[in-house]
């Protein structure tokens, strides 16, 4: 055998290059090329936009995911069900209880065991107090973004209110790991229903206060108004979900329209808000709606949580009978989904995990094109990714 | 000698010089220093429920002292591919329009370095310089977002020039003078409609010049909601990203220098400078001597609130629309008080 010449090295580099993608900035031939990212304020991770401009104009830009990934799915096949839970919390970190209850659910259907009354109510709440927790902070950093500096500590404020509940109840506060297979870890501590109620008061008070310091604020509506325009039927084509398609006015919305078994959605009385104008603006207005509204499904979810135990009746070792379930619930950033395969092992086969930042920063490219770099931005931050949910 | 000179009251010209250089040399950063640590650090930690610095002296006022020291202690980075020359020379350019607009400001019917006769054109003269050093600072950096900075830094600091401009001029027709002692003494002896009572300063009858003077003053400073050229949030730090240690400090203190400088410039001009109403520049002249200083002090301390206040309250507009408001905005509404003024002057 001989050696490969240079030639052939170099050409085997290039291939390698060129296959990974990352020399995307070498490709351009007219304009210049910015990088956004990998470490870059506005990517709040490390994702990484290769945008070719002209002048401040973004001609095209592509989205190079990737320098989180973490093998979460090929991780999950070596651990037993209980401990795949711990993974997928830091999958969504800002929300991460939101993480454990679709894999919960869809370990439960295989095992065809639902959880007790009391268990689902508060898998619900607890459900609905991490999308408080991980909004909340989406609707400061969009001022951060955008130069408004102030909002972004008044979030991190009031979030500590949702996060001491979330943690007087599980021990956790990023990463509660209390969701188990049948039911719950433990019950509620003695007077959390209360606190609970008086946090619920704080957070509507600071969507009051967010409603009036930015989404009212004239430079934020000129800034995001008619910005990244997404039309409905490019949203659904492009699978977008959660907050962007409704902002983009698709009244969808998994909790009321397929909600798995399990979580008390059908017993209470709520709205899904939309919003007609597809743009930067209608999606973040969407989401502090939704924070408001979620506050609103904690207040009743705590009003009609019934008694009795937390925890059904599973066998000591869990053994996932074989078979394959597919549950997807409503999360902080959209739909999130686990693929669950089962052989009857301790371990999941094959998890496959659709999370929705990767869906929804796929049309980067095509929101992108013709915008000025500052739009650039607005539109990322609106879209509103977590690098965790993108990489996994 | 020097002190038998300053006894005799009549010192050499070059006793003087020496003076007014340190006297400069201590002011400047000890303006930056103030208007870092009450608004940028404090007031901007109450205003988003924070305690801010707390360990650095007492109740954290020495902090700035201390990031100060920081920055020096740093190593002095250059890119490889920079021009290294442009590349050190920008901050100082910067600096040096920063000092050159103190020249011009009086403190005291006597305490001012320069008392030129056309003293506002020389300040609106004078900041535009800062514009070649941040063009300098955001090319000689071989970095793009640097390079972004430093050109919308250049198109906005140009474009907002003209609104400046045009609210000085409206101040100055009223006063009949471009000196800035003659601005404030008009101002003193200014009564409106000639009433005795009335005895105003300017901003009473310039008040949408001087909302203009403001908005352009932001703008001029790179603050939002006009901070573009810097936007920490997408052009990462802008035209300053490639700076670090010392040179960073520099931009630092030129950036607070120049905003204590202009809220300087428009206390004078809007608000009586180192006068108060009802007080008599000539007839009380010894008192101004310790009157003054404080007066003024007050006067730009509440500007520059209102400065820091919008920074810390707004989003950032985008470049397009900074330009669209410079134009269809603030110039008009300039130039419509300036013929107002001008009636105005010929009828009374």
């Amino acid at each position: 055998m001989t050696a490969p010449t240079e030639s052939q090295q170099l050409a085997y580099i290039a291939q390698q290059a060129a296959d990974s993608r990352v020399n995307l900035e070498f490709e351009t031939d007219e304009g210049m090329t910015l990088n956004i990212g990998p470490q870059h304020p506005a990517t709040h991770g490390t994702l990484r936009i290769v945008a070719k401009l002209d002048g401040e104009q973004v001609i095209s830009c592509e989205p190079s995911p990737g320098y989180m990934h973490r093998g979460y799915e090929k991780l999950a096949e070596v651990r037993t069900y209980t401990q795949v839970n711990t993974l997928v919390n830091r999958i969504d970190w800002l929300g991460s209880f939101a993480n454990e209850v679709p894999f919960i659910l869809a370990a439960e259907k295989l095992m065809e065991i639902e959880a007790p009354p009391r268990a689902q109510h508060i898998r619900a709440i607890l459900f609905e107090l991490s999308r408080i927790a991980n909004i909340a902070l989406f609707l400061g950093d969009l001022g951060a973004q955008l130069g408004g500096v102030t909002a972004v500590f008044y979030a991190f404020r009031d979030r500590e209110f949702v996060l001491n509940q979330i943690e007087s109840v599980t021990g956790g506060r990023f990463h509660p790991n209390f969701d188990r297979i049948g039911g719950l870890k433990d019950d509620l501590p003695k007077g959390w229903i209360a606190e609970t109620k008086a946090a619920m008061e704080k957070l509507r008070d600071f969507c009051d206060e967010l409603e009036t310091l930015l989404i009212g604020n004239e430079i934020f509506q000129l800034r995001t108004r008619g910005v990244g325009v997404i039309p409905p039927e490019v949203a659904l084509s492009y699978g977008l979900s959660g907050a962007n398609l409704r902002g983009s006015g698709v009244d969808w919305d998994l909790r009321r329209d397929a909600c798995p078994p399990g979580l008390p959605y059908d017993k209470i009385d709520w709205k899904v808000w939309t919003h007609p104008d597809c743009d930067s603006f209608s999606r973040s207005w969407v989401r502090l709606q939704e924070v408001r509204e979620s506050t609103f499904i904690v207040d009743q979810l705590l009003d009609s949580i019934p008694a009795g135990p937390v925890m059904a009746k599973v066998p000591r070792i869990i053994k996932v009978p074989e078979g394959e379930a597919y549950v997807e619930t409503e999360n902080p950033l959209g739909a999130m989904g686990y693929y669950v395969v089962s052989k009857g092992d301790l371990v999941p086969f094959r998890v496959k995990i659709r999370s929705a930042s990767f869906s929804n920063v796929s049309i980067v490219p095509w929101v992108c094109r013709g915008v000025y770099v500052p739009d650039v931005i607005t539109i990322l931050a609106s879209l509103y990714f977590i690098l965790g949910d993108i990489d996994r | 000698m020097i002190l038998a000179e300053l006894l005799d009251l009549d010192p050499a010209y070059w006793t003087t010089t020496v003076i007014k250089i340190l006297v400069m040399a201590l002011v400047v950063p000890t303006t930056a220093l103030i208007l870092g640590i009450v608004f940028l650090f404090k007031m901007m930690s109450w205003m988003q429920s924070r305690v801010g610095p707390q360990e650095a002296g007492p109740k954290g006022l020495l902090q700035l002292l201390a990031d100060g020291v920081k920055f020096m202690q740093k190593e002095d980075i250059v890119p490889d591919r920079a021009d290294r020359f442009v590349f050190k020379m920008a901050p100082m350019v910067v600096l040096v329009s920063t000092f050159l607009l103190f020249v011009i400001l009086p403190a005291a019917p006597d305490a001012v370095v320069a008392d030129l006769p056309t003293g506002v054109y020389f300040a609106l003269a004078i900041s535009s310089v800062s514009v070649i050093g941040v063009l300098m600072a955001g090319w000689a950096s071989a970095n793009k977002y640097a390079l972004m900075g430093g050109v919308r830094a250049a198109g906005q600091l140009i474009a907002y020039e003209l609104p400046m401009v045009l609210a000085v001029v409206g101040v100055v027709i009223q006063a009949g003078t471009l000196n800035m002692n003659g601005i404030v003494a008009a101002q003193n002896s200014f009564h409106l409609f000639g009433w005795e009572v009335l005895n105003v300063p300017f901003i009473v009858t310039q008040l949408p010049m001087f909302f203009v003077f403001m908005a352009a003053t932001q703008a001029e400073l790179t603050q939002p909601p006009f901070d573009m050229p810097v936007a920490e949030s997408e052009l990462v730090s802008g035209y300053t990203v490639e700076y670090s240690g010392f040179r960073f400090l520099l931009f630092f203190l030129a950036e607070f220098a120049t905003a204590f400088a202009f809220a300087g410039i428009a206390a004078t001009l809007f608000l009586g400078g180192y006068a108060l109403p009802f007080v008599d520049i000539e007839q009380y002249a010894d008192l101004y001597w310790f009157l003054g200083p404080a007066v003024l002090f007050g006067k730009i301390m509440l500007i520059s609130f209102l400065i820091f206040w919008v920074r810390f309250t707004y989003p950032r507009f985008r470049e397009d629309q900074l330009q669209r408001i410079a134009w269809k905005f603030l110039i008009p509404i300039s130039l419509v008080w300036l013929a107002v003024t001008a009636i105005a002057k010929v009828v009374w």
